[in-house]
């Protein structure tokens, strides 16, 4: 009954290739995008944002970065939280340095950074494959985190080692600092997640993204037909570094306010972004979303339920928190390892032939 | 993107029903992580004080005193959620207990009107009251300490360090490198040389910073660590020999979990302390009979009179006292952070008050003001005793170097007050 082909003609090339055929998901989509954008402005508050919303938005961009390099092109990839510590400290270093600019501009150059700053650590992957790249990207984490420790120049001198988002704005708004409207933080995240997700979307429907799987596939092959590794490993080391540089950044400026790379940015950061790439569904920008909220909102959950509902020891809850997290990852790998992502396309097929499943 | 919304409508009857409380405490504990060595006695001191203000005093002014504790795990996005959390049940004060979450909150307490108190941790800029508002670090702050730390040395050198050789070992992060711009101001000063030596989080594995130094052969060690890196550092120490009375840490690297391991060879390690030591004061009979033997102790109960647990109370009596003066000068009993940030900005704590609540000789007499958020920064030496198993003050409780320290706050507290344009100024 629903998400049906049928009755649903295309007239022309580009409805033909638009990102949702069918009018169910489409329409859908845009239903997703108006509540998101139009209802849940107007009834956050700043418990929502900061405890909810922002964290689930900045990591959800992180893992369509990570993402696409691990789930579209097979690059194996511990590196995430040490390139969003280039993204937050890029982001910082342009804050201090032009306060007059809008935050906006900030955000995509300190992206624009950590794409060179992901290519460079990318080039080790023409060599190297497997477990071998993935301690290759681990090297790109310790080395960034001491970098940041280490100079003082990337905190500014400051005597601490902390960096500290000052107050700036966007359109006169402010978005870091902490007089800031819930709303105004929560549609700026929105709009780069937005951002991110439509150019992810079609760059891996496209040229770029086929050639991705190629290599992902079987390298061999993909060179044999013609695909160049060099620009196909590169480029998605690139766009994937792009997304994270973002998130780190908007991690640090408007989530956090202060950040410390070795806290923030540590190994912890690479886990648990490519743990939501698994748990969501590699190769899935749906899944990205799906693994940041399942492991954004859980321990919340299970917070204000056992916390303030049940009423235990706060230690208990914490502790059951990490039980119950471990458990449901090792619980998804085995019974569904392609993710969130194929649960619900599973559920997509039944409810295409729901109610006659026969 | 379903599923989200589908939880927030769940969670949104949720956050409909706060818990109207008295006088509200939030307690941003981390009783788990690699740090809950440390923060479980801080928050078990912390919650048990307010408890025995309950039980034995009805509250304070009448008012039962309410501590909501959530747990950070030492993580700051979790001090974030926690703050945010708790912020709409009116908190009077709040203890991040963490560096790293205070650098967070400092904006945020400013723009919700909501007193931070950072007891010996935190940013030590904030002294300034002029500029940073509702930030208050007393009694003590890290500057003081590396400055009582090189005092401490000069008094065992009849008052010249000339030629001598100090090794800060620290942390590597926020907390770790506050005193470098102190230890080094005060090197130009009297004439030591001074090295640095960082540890990585969490700090198990020292084995070549400790060869370093067993290298270089420093006079002194000063020491900046946390958690587990407490008792590497000590077992190190004791491997090569270093002479123990020779290495200095911090208050927060001088609790009996951080010398205990370490058996014998940690004998005569000091440390330095801004509160007294021991269970031997007035105030603990009445937690032994009101708090634990009621069964109404925090956590299991086992760590009374401990180092950490102390530290813990004494914030708690500050916190209260703080409370008492709000009460006293509002005229209300259900006071706001508004009351209690005023309050804070005046406390004066005398020896005579100390006595009152069964403190004697606690900790140093200080007054607050609006130029000056962190008091004298009056800190005493204590040091461990391994075959009595137990820490013992040294020293009497002597001011800090005010003379270095000024100019370093002034320098730091004005660059935080032009990135962040806040108008230096008393109200």
């Amino acid at each position: 009954m629903f998400y049906r082909e049928a009755g649903d003609f295309s007239t022309s090339y580009p409805e033909d290739s638009q990102t949702f055929p069918i009018r169910f998901d489409r329409y859908r989509y845009y239903l997703v995008l108006f509540v998101a954008i139009f209802v849940i402005p107007f009834t956050i508050n700043d418990y929502w944002v900061n405890s909810i919303f922002l964290p689930f938005l900045i990591y959800a961009i992180a893992a369509i970065g990570l993402n696409i390099l691990v789930g579209y092109c097979g690059q194996v990839s511990l590196g995430t939280g040490g390139f969003m510590a280039v993204g937050a400290y890029a982001c910082y270093k342009l804050m201090t340095s032009f306060p007059e600019v809008s935050m906006l501009i900030h955000v995509l150059i300190a992206g624009l950074i950590t794409a060179g700053v992901g290519v460079l650590f990318g080039l080790p992957s023409l060599r190297i494959k497997g477990f071998y790249l993935a301690v290759a990207t681990l090297a790109a984490q310790f080395f960034l985190v001491w970098l940041f420790n280490r100079v003082p120049w990337f905190y500014n001198y400051s005597a601490s080692g902390q960096i500290s988002a000052p107050e700036r704005t966007v359109f006169g708004i402010e978005i870091t600092g902490p007089n800031t409207e819930a709303w105004a933080t929560y549609l700026f995240c929105l709009a780069f997640v937005i951002f991110s997700a439509v150019i992810a979307r079609n760059l891996t429907r496209g040229a770029f993204g086929r050639k991705w799987m190629a290599i992902r596939d079987m390298d061999i092959a993909a060179e044999i037909i013609g695909v160049n590794p060099l620009m196909a490993k590169l480029s998605a080391f690139a766009v994937s570094s792009f997304f994270i540089g973002i998130s780190g950044a908007l991690f640090f400026a408007v989530y956090l306010g202060a950040a410390e790379a070795g806290d923030a940015f540590s190994i912890q950061k690479s886990f648990i972004v490519l743990f939501m790439v698994i748990i969501g569904g590699l190769g899935s920008i749906f899944g990205s979303f799906a693994g940041a909220a399942f492991l954004v909102v859980l321990p919340v959950a299970l917070k204000l339920v056992g916390v303030d509902w049940i009423g235990w020891p706060t230690d208990i809850v914490a502790h059951l928190n990490l039980v119950v997290v471990g458990a449901l990852i090792i619980i998804f790998l085995i019974m569904e390892p392609h993710g969130l992502a194929q649960l619900w396309r599973v559920t997509k097929e039944k409810l295409r032939l729901w109610p006659f499943p026969h | 993107m379903k599923m989200k919304l589908g939880t927030m409508a769940v969670a949104a009857v949720m956050a409909a029903s706060p818990v109207m409380a008295d006088l509200v405490f939030p307690s941003l504990s981390y009783r788990t992580g690699p740090f809950a060595a440390g923060g479980i006695p801080f928050a078990d001191g912390y919650a048990d004080y307010f408890t025995l203000l309950n039980e034995r005093d009805n509250g304070i002014g009448g008012e039962l005193a309410n501590v909501i504790e959530c747990e950070t795990a030492y993580n700051t996005e979790k001090g974030v959620e926690c703050y945010e959390a708790t912020k709409s049940q009116n908190p009077l004060v709040y203890q991040p207990l963490s560096t790293g979450i205070t650098y967070q909150l400092i904006p945020k307490a400013d723009a919700d009107g909501i007193p931070l108190h950072t007891m010996g941790y935190g940013r030590t800029s904030a002294k300034n009251g002029k500029v940073f508002k509702n930030t208050f670090n007393y009694p003590v702050n890290y500057w003081d300490g590396a400055s009582a730390g090189v005092n401490h040395f000069l008094s065992l050198n009849d008052g010249s360090l000339e030629g001598k050789k100090i090794t800060l070992l620290h942390f590597n992060g926020a907390y770790g490198k506050e005193p470098i711009p102190t230890l080094t101001a005060l090197s130009e000063k009297h004439g030591f040389s001074l090295n640095t030596i960082a540890v990585d989080y969490p700090g198990q594995e020292q084995k070549s910073q400790w060869l370093q130094i067993r290298r270089e052969k420093p006079d002194y060690v000063l020491f900046w660590g946390w958690g587990v890196m407490n008792q590497v550092a000590v077992q190190e120490a004791a491997n090569i020999r270093f002479p123990m009375e020779n290495f200095m840490g911090i208050w927060w690297s001088g609790s009996e979990n951080d010398v205990l391991p370490a058996g014998d060879s940690a004998n005569g390690y000091k440390a330095l302390a801004f509160h007294n030591v021991g269970a031997d004061f007035p105030v603990f009979d009445d937690i032994r009979k009101y708090v634990v033997d009621a069964g109404k102790a925090a956590g299991a109960g086992d760590q009374v009179g401990t180092v950490l647990y102390n530290r813990g109370l004494y914030a708690a009596f500050l916190a209260a006292e703080a409370a008492k003066d709000a009460q006293a000068a509002s005229g209300v009993s259900d006071i706001t952070a508004a009351h209690m940030r005023d309050a804070m900005e005046a406390l004066n704590i005398t020896e005579a008050r100390m006595a009152a609540a069964g403190l004697p000789n606690f900790g140093p007499e200080f007054q607050v003001t609006c130029e000056n958020h962190g008091g004298r920064g009056d800190v005493a030496v204590a040091q461990w005793d391994a075959s009595a198993k137990s820490w013992s003050l040294i020293t009497e409780f002597a001011p800090a170097d005010a003379s270095v320290l000024n100019p370093l706050i002034e320098a730091d507290s004005a660059a935080y007050a032009a990135e962040n344009n806040i108008k230096e100024g008393c109200k």
